[in-house]
């Protein structure tokens, strides 16, 4: 099977429009969740995107007027033009487009929104525009597989290249912060009243975030060195559609799939990127997962004490984060953690330090039962 | 109260989706979780809205549902002492 | 690499249940799809009260992966590590719809939890994994019509790459009233040909 890479990437989030300011400010701990006023009478916390300075931006680098686009359409534009930039190759009719988003441009719903057709809230209808501005040549594949739609994106891209169905792929994920998905998950009483703490004993709860992020992906390599993505799997808990199984028995078998295809042992692994949400039910089962899997001494940490849970793009951001992690060399604090609270060992990350790191595990998990891990490893050649 | 347990009974089966279940299939002191009438943890969520939305009734903690959800009994007990519609 | 198969295939639509082409189930066309759904279930299933729970894609998606997911079709040992590739052009819209109205009078806000949950579209895969515990790969893929060539390209891949050793695919789509299922079983021993040209020419034909 040919070996696939990554090429560029993108993080747009609250820390920053590019990458290499996104790592700048979670190597100081900085956090991109503020409390804000966004909906009713009761501020909450939040990770959201400022629409002016969007706008801004988008006008400047795409040129375009700021009101053919929705806000989402806009981040993940942003997001393309960078990645796709940067990328080791241009767009051809070997190249997929994957697009992970759990709701697309939901917002649409509320009448109040007047100057984008209701049409746009149709996923395709979204696909058509961003294939449409950067003149993809196939029709793109929207992944909405709640929250692992992003890492799901990457797998997909690796087992269609691999299999000579593509050649390469870019993939971008996003989500907005509307009243529909805050109100939601409030009224599944899963949002936190404090900034989210990934498996802490007194986490209650998630923070959301709004972000895109985009990644290249190739099976030719130019560089010297790079980051391979050598396994990956995902497995069903088939125990409820919105809580995890007690025993992680879905991501577990994601992590050992993954492991078993990259002939990866627990050891070897230098750092695991969890999905740790700071939902009671979700971090123990990610803990329990983990040391089914003899993963308990691996250092771990959770990203959504940086971003917020910014569900279709959190796979990527949190992957991009992992491969930067790789790149320095460096392991980042699980902002938001303190007192431990999951009910067997797990080696968290407490400070950022350094440490040679070669071969990283990215996990998710999402409602639907849903659960993925990919095996990543530093290239140098 | 009689009317009021009738009431809940109704209220339970339509917004719960509980298909083929009568009002007289529910008797007042059955479990309403678990092994009685086998609701989950999702019904939980949806009967703190039918608290709210029909009684006026907010609960400030959430888990109190656990002590209040028990049976159709209980249930009316609260909501008699409670409501404010 | 050899060619994959079809083992079977089901599809409903105009309130017909089909499994190989042949008639199993057909009610009166004139029948909203709750009212057909209700019928389809008393007949075929029976066993599962949380059925009416669900919302109208999901309840859609478990009739017709009920058809296929049967020991006539495919053994017990073999169900566990299935993986389910399903696809659609309209997400949950159905169902964001209805749960946007809880929210949209803020007179009248009342947020459904019970509706939240099925306000994404692979959670159609979730209960059809927890009806017939399946614990294999899942993906959802939101497309603008049915497209019988990526759904080829990507069973072959999990195949290939030896995630499985049989894919259920299919589209699932439900919205404004109108609905679609298609589903069939990949493997890698079968009756019929696994190739977009058999698997478009069944969707359009059924």
């Amino acid at each position: 099977m040919k070996a696939i890479y990554i090429s560029s990437n993108n993080i747009l989030s609250p820390l920053g429009f590019n990458t290499a300011e996104n790592i700048s400010q979670i190597s100081r701990e900085k956090s991109g969740i503020k409390l804000q006023n966004i909906i009713g009478k009761t501020p909450s916390y939040a990770a959201l995107i400022d629409n002016d300075y969007l706008n801004q931006v988008f006008k400047a680098e795409a040129i375009c007027d700021i009101y053919d686009f929705n806000k989402l359409e806009k981040m993940m534009l942003l997001s393309l033009i960078d990645t796709i930039s940067k990328a080791s190759f241009s767009i051809t009719d070997r190249t997929l487009l994957i697009i992970a988003t759990t709701k697309g441009n939901i917002d649409i719903l509320n009448s109040k929104i007047n100057h984008i057709s209701k049409n746009r809230a149709y996923l395709p209808e979204l696909g058509k525009q961003i294939k449409k501005f950067f003149g993809f040549k196939n029709e793109p594949i929207i992944l909405s597989n709640a929250c692992v739609s992003g890492v799901l994106a990457i797998a997909v891209a690796k087992r269609l290249i691999q299999n000579e169905f593509y050649d390469n792929a870019f993939i971008v994920g996003g989500d907005l912060i509307s009243e529909f998905t805050i109100s939601g998950f409030q009224s599944l009483q899963a949002i936190s009243d404090r900034p989210c703490k990934p498996f802490s004993k007194y986490r209650n709860g998630i923070t959301l975030g709004e972000s895109a992020a985009s990644l290249a992906i190739t099976s030719t390599n130019n560089s010297e060195k790079t980051i391979q993505i050598i396994g990956d799997g995902s497995s069903n808990d088939a125990n409820h559609i919105s809580g995890p199984s007690r025993n992680g028995e879905g991501l577990y078998r994601s992590i050992q799939s993954a492991l078993k295809e990259s002939k990866t042992s627990p050891e070897s692994l230098d750092y695991i990127s969890a999905h740790g949400t700071g939902t009671s039910y979700n971090d123990e089962m990610e803990a329990i997962a983990f040391n089914r899997a003899k993963l308990e001494n691996v250092p771990v940490n959770g990203l959504k004490g940086y971003f917020g849970h910014t569900l279709g793009a959190s796979g990527i951001i949190e992957t991009i984060v992992g491969l930067h992690s790789m790149n320095n060399n460096t392991l980042y604090t699980s902002l938001g953690t303190d007192e431990l609270g999951v009910s067997v060992p797990l080696n968290v990350i407490r400070n950022t330090q350094k440490k040679n790191i070669k071969t990283i595990l990215k996990t998710a998990s999402g409602f639907g039962g849903c659960n993925t891990a990919i095996v990543f490893k530093k290239i140098k050649f | 109260m009689d009317e009021l347990k009738k009431e809940l009974k109704r209220n339970i089966i339509s917004q719960l989706n509980l298909e083929d279940i009568d009002v007289s299939d529910i008797n007042d002191h059955d479990a309403l979780f678990g092994d009685g009438l086998g609701l989950d943890s999702i019904d939980a969520l949806e009967l703190i809205v039918m608290l709210e939305k029909d009684y006026g009734i907010k609960l400030s903690d959430p888990s109190e549902g656990k002590n209040i959800f028990t049976s159709i009994e209980l249930l009316s007990r609260y909501i008699s002492k409670n409501r404010t519609k | 690499m050899k060619d994959l198969s079809i083992i079977a295939y089901c599809s409903i639509k105009d309130n017909t249940i089909k499994l190989n082409n042949t008639t199993r189930v057909a009610k009166d066309p004139k029948l909203s799809f709750l009212e057909f759904a209700k019928k389809a279930y008393k007949e075929q299933v029976l066993d599962y009260p949380k059925f009416f729970k669900m919302d109208n894609l999901s309840k859609l998606a478990f009739l017709a992966s009920d058809v296929l997911c049967n020991s006539d079709i495919i053994k017990n040992e073999h169900k566990e590590h299935m993986a389910i590739v399903l696809s659609n052009r309209s997400s949950s819209l159905d169902t964001d719809r209805k749960y946007q109205a809880t929210i949209i009078d803020p007179k009248n806000y009342y947020p459904s939890p019970a509706l939240f949950v099925y306000t994404l579209p692979n959670i159609t895969i979730g209960e059809i994994s927890i009806r017939h515990k399946i614990k294999g790969e899942n993906a959802f893929f939101v497309l603008n019509k049915f497209n019988a060539e990526i759904l080829t390209q990507y069973a072959i891949s999990l195949i290939e790459n030896k995630k499985s050793n049989l894919v259920l695919c299919g589209w699932v789509d439900y919205d404004e009233k109108k609905y679609n299922a298609f589903m069939y079983i990949v493997a890698r021993n079968g009756i019929y040909k696994h190739s977009k040209e058999f698997i478009n020419k069944i969707f359009n034909s059924n």
